[in-house]
């Protein structure tokens, strides 16, 4: 399944290094990264496959949760199709 | 990337911001096929018949929320008429029936469940009759079960004798639940031109013309449209109009996929898009506000009908085009109570029930969630039912009216419901009597549907 991965927060060192990690355990190939800082503030967004993931996608959601809260960031998952459906016609 | 960062971010602001979600998935269910003489046996096939097919609504619907991270607010089901489900059986008490949905509904885990209904637009049937009398007991002792009564259509004309009985249906209903505020009427709408795949409550009911099983999906989003409309400051209102139409465009695209990825998964067809713009009463996510938005310093003063009739048309317009089945009420909600901006003007004094009852010519759905007076006589009541399905009957529309005669309060106090029900300021009505007028009964005959002037 294709899903986009959304970082938002204050920019820091080692957001991405983080996670990419967490994604890797769980699995989960990243195709895509589009990054952008504005006024301090980190957006990062993933395209990613979950058709390899070792977890549900209510466990990676739920690892995906410890992490938001865990670095004070917010991290959101969800199927592409959410986006391609409001976009593309 | 085939989609755009700002793309991805504007939808991710939708949803985190901006208040857009699912309001509701419903899965209407036939109930036809449990009829029996015997009353026991029927509710009993009620119950099992509801349990079987919305088994897997409610989780269903939480992984689809989960997958996609757009909040599904409800799940409900909607079901046949029960005037015609237990029209057959040998007994005078219908709210067995409603017990059965009740106990169905939860047992599915679902929000709501209606179709505690009978359509009685041109006569009464024997189980019309006998459910109208069971609907103050029926959700005096249910929690989620919505009634809905028919009294009229442009082509039957209204029936006032229906009208008549609903005023102190009503009444009654207000009393049995007094302890509560009232909270059975806000269960309780009387409509003209009902449809028959309406996803939302209180009026959803699953018509004879449906298929066996359906999903129907209500979408929401009055905040988007709001904050869309902070971008179009002082711009001419054709502006305003196309700003709206692709807003309702994108809001219902989710509604679309949510309607495909329920049908596919639960193996039930997929019946309509509504493309309702339902309020709620969370700040920021109001139509009032839209109103507003466009330059009125306060919902319910003069312009107020206009700025509503742009915004219900554009809605339609955006969203006709994203769905590939379109139906239900569809049009601009302005529940009173369920409504952050409808509240504040009610409560200021501004926006009256006659200016709501303008605003229901030109809009979806009519006089919704108001209380009034507990005081209030049946008749006027009634009358205040019979003014709306006019406007309904006449001008080919489905219009609504959901009062809550609040018990013990005067004008000015509030009534709260919570949830989405929210909470509404007692507004007042006119003292005038209806009574002579509505105790004639009768019908008023169906309208000339040309010369229209």
């Amino acid at each position: 399944m294709k899903a986009i991965v959304t970082v938002v927060g204050m920019d820091r060192v080692g957001i991405i290094g983080e996670i990419c990690t967490t994604l890797a355990a769980l699995q989960i190939n990243i195709v895509d990264i589009s990054q952008t800082v504005m006024r301090d503030f980190f957006t990062m967004i993933m395209l990613v496959d979950t058709g390899y993931a070792n977890k549900t996608l209510d466990e990676i959601a739920e690892a995906l949760h410890q992490k938001e809260l865990e670095m004070g960031l917010s991290i959101r998952i969800q199927r592409e199709d959410i986006f391609q459906a409001m976009h593309r016609i | 990337m085939l989609l755009s960062h700002s793309d991805i971010m504007q939808t991710i602001d939708m949803i985190a911001q901006q208040h857009l979600d699912i309001r509701t998935i419903t899965m209407g269910i036939t109930l036809l096929d449990c009829a029996d003489p015997n009353p026991r046996d029927c509710a009993n096939k009620i119950y099992d018949k509801i349990c079987r097919c919305a088994q897997n609504l409610v989780p269903t619907g939480r992984r689809i929320e989960k997958e996609l991270g757009i909040p599904i607010v409800n799940k409900r089901i909607s079901v046949t008429p029960m005037a015609l489900v237990a029209g057959a059986c040998q007994t005078e008490d219908f709210a067995p029936f409603a017990v059965a949905m009740d106990r169905a509904g939860k047992e599915c885990g679902v929000d709501f469940i209606g179709g505690f209904s009978a359509l009685v637009q041109k006569g009464m049937t024997s189980g019309d009759r006998r459910l109208i009398a069971s609907i103050p007991e029926a959700l005096a002792t249910t929690d989620i079960v919505c009634s809905s009564v028919n009294v009229g259509s442009t082509k039957a004309g209204i029936n006032m004798d229906a009208v008549k009985r609903m005023g102190e249906v009503i009444k009654q209903t207000a009393a049995l639940t007094a302890d509560r505020g009232g909270m059975g009427c806000a269960k309780l709408v009387v409509f003209c031109n009902a449809v028959e795949d309406n996803p939302f409550m209180a009026g959803a009911f699953h018509g004879v013309g449906e298929p066996e099983t359906v999903i129907n999906v209500g979408v929401s989003g009055p905040g988007v449209v709001y904050h869309a409309l902070q971008a179009c400051k002082g711009q001419p209102l054709d502006v305003v109009a196309e700003t709206i139409k692709k807003t309702a465009f994108h809001i219902t695209r989710m509604g679309q996929l949510v309607a495909q990825e329920a049908s596919k998964r639960l193996n039930v067809p997929f019946g309509v898009v509504d493309l309702s713009l339902a309020p709620t009463p969370a700040v920021g996510d109001s139509v009032a506000r839209i109103l507003e938005a466009m330059g009125l310093e306060t919902c319910g003063g003069h312009g107020t009908t206009a700025a509503l009739a742009l915004l219900n048309d554009a809605v339609k317009k955006g969203g006709v085009m994203a769905s590939s089945s379109v139906g239900g009420l569809s049009g601009a909600f302005i529940p009173v109570s369920e409504d952050e901006g409808m509240i504040a003007a009610a409560s200021s004094g501004v926006l009256t029930l006659d200016k709501l009852e303008a605003m229901t010519c030109v809009c979806s759905v009519g006089l919704d969630m108001i209380a009034v007076p507990g005081d209030t006589p049946a008749a006027t009541l009634s009358a205040i039912i019979a003014d709306e399905a006019a406007i309904g009957m006449v001008n080919s529309k489905t219009t609504a009216v959901r009062l809550i005669p609040a018990v013990g309060k005067q004008v000015g106090d509030m009534v709260e419901f919570g949830g989405l029900l929210g909470e509404a300021p007692v507004m007042p009505v006119h003292p005038q009597s209806a009574e002579a007028f509505v105790a004639r009964g009768g019908r008023i005959p169906a309208p000339m549907q040309s010369l229209k002037n």
